[in-house]
């Protein structure tokens, strides 16, 4: 059987792009399979982990809890779209290098674009603030630590960009 | 770990929405709703559901007034396209009835209260869900649409069992209403989940009025239960609860810790209550 394709624009990180899909393409595979922006990762596929974590109209939800053709007219910000406009990381990529808020890099694109939008929200989290914006989001190999301190270090270097 | 394929439509006004319901009905095996599919797109990704097709409710215009929160006379009403954080964030529906904001910072995290809709989490009907047994405790009500017209169906009559509700298959529903807290009277609500936004092992709200004092449980029976017990002695309250409920036990909490929990969180929750007042 062949299935009927759904033709929309969706809005990527600021880029319009084409797509022909059917209905039942997960946003998650749409950004990585039908346009290539693999940055996106997929764990658990069921709205566990949050490693599909994109931002829709700026605020954080599951890309694979979504259908693609659903996001037709929203903002999609995805990992690729949080560096800074002359491409060096922007303050919470820079946050996690510096603070090694990352060891195997899977869960991580998720947590960016949380506390990306968490900071945006609360500039200037507490500790307990910090440890609650992540709460949401899955990580194997850090023990989240170092998540939390980043968390607080770009809350830093944003309040300096400003 | 992928949705079956499925027929989609997507109506941009409620008639149009309850049209496309009732044609798949009479073709077959029914649609199903989209709204913020935090429930329903993991069941269609497991394939433990592989509904024709789907009604996507995202695109109504807005002049419908699905996306809105209203205060009304009677209480809290919610569209049907109101997102948990919207429902969470809004100052006038706390002031209105506590119960909500205190009952939803329990949903999940607040990834997925950004996408989930109160009225989709009401009429999922997961008796592990805390706004079903918000909406029981209150005496709620919810309005469902269809091609037949409109009707209001009120909280005792809409959870019959797991994941099911009184909705038949082409109805859609178009909002809750959560009546407001009246004066004199005070809510509370606690639940213990094995982390904070995992599915409770067991959530309790309680009610307390100038002469009742009632309380609704989630994850302890297959519906969201509410238990008056008014007159009964504070000491006694979790063995008067433990009565008429029958916790089971599964692979997160036994049944006798669930039975613990119900004695513990019912004397918390209505003492809470009456601090409340």
């Amino acid at each position: 059987m062949s299935e009927d394709l759904h033709e929309f624009a969706l809005t990527v990180n600021g880029v319009t792009h084409d797509l022909a899909v059917p209905a039942r393409r997960l946003l998650s595979d749409a950004l990585r399979h039908d346009l290539g922006l693999t940055g996106t990762h997929v764990g658990c596929e069921h709205g566990v982990c949050g490693a599909c974590t994109v931002l829709l109209d700026g605020r954080p939800v599951r890309s694979c809890l979504m259908f693609a053709v659903t996001a037709q007219g929203a903002e999609v910000t995805t990992v690729e779209g949080l560096a800074n406009d002359d491409d060096s990381l922007g303050p919470v990529q820079q946050a996690f290098a510096e603070c090694h808020g990352l060891q195997c890099g899977f869960c991580t694109p998720g947590f960016l674009t949380t506390i990306t939008a968490g900071l945006r929200d609360n500039p200037t989290p507490t500790h307990e603030q910090a440890r609650d914006m992540i709460a949401g989001n899955l990580c194997r190999c850090t023990g989240y630590q170092n998540i939390v301190k980043a968390v607080e270090r770009a809350a830093e270097l944003s309040g300096e960009q400003r | 770990m992928k949705p079956a394929p499925f027929r989609y439509h997507r109506p941009s006004t409620p008639a149009e929405a309850c049209e496309a319901l009732a044609a798949e009905l009479r073709d077959g095996a029914g649609a199903k709703v989209l709204a913020g599919g935090q429930s329903l797109v993991p069941l269609l990704s497991m394939r433990l559901a592989s509904p024709p097709a789907l009604v996507d409710i995202n695109h109504l215009d807005p002049a419908a007034g699905l996306a809105a929160i209203e205060i009304r006379p009677e209480g809290v009403h919610v569209g049907a396209l109101v997102r948990h954080a919207d429902l969470l964030a809004s100052e006038e529906a706390r002031l209105a009835q506590p119960l909500l904001a205190q009952a939803l910072a329990h949903v999940a995290h607040p990834t997925i209260r950004n996408r989930g809709t109160s009225v989709g989490s009401i009429v999922h009907a997961d008796s592990a869900a805390e706004l079903p047994a918000v909406l029981a405790l209150l005496g709620g009500s919810l309005d469902v649409g269809s091609v037949r017209g409109t009707r209001t169906v009120p909280a005792e009559e809409l959870f019959v069992g797991p994941l099911e509700s009184s909705l038949a298959p082409d109805e859609l529903a178009l909002g809750a209403t959560f009546p407001a807290l009246a004066d004199g009277a005070g809510v509370a609500f606690a639940e213990v989940a094995r982390r904070h936004g995992d599915y409770a092992l067991v959530g309790v709200a309680a009610l307390v009025s100038n002469d009742t004092v009632k309380a609704a449980y989630l994850s302890v029976s297959d519906v969201p239960t509410v238990i008056d017990l008014t007159d009964v002695p504070d000491d006694d309250l979790g063995e008067a609860a433990l009565s008429r409920l029958d916790p089971i036990g599964d692979i997160h909490a036994t049944a006798d810790y669930r039975a613990q929990l119900v004695r513990v969180l019912t004397a918390k929750v209505v003492r809470e209550a009456r601090k409340a007042r």
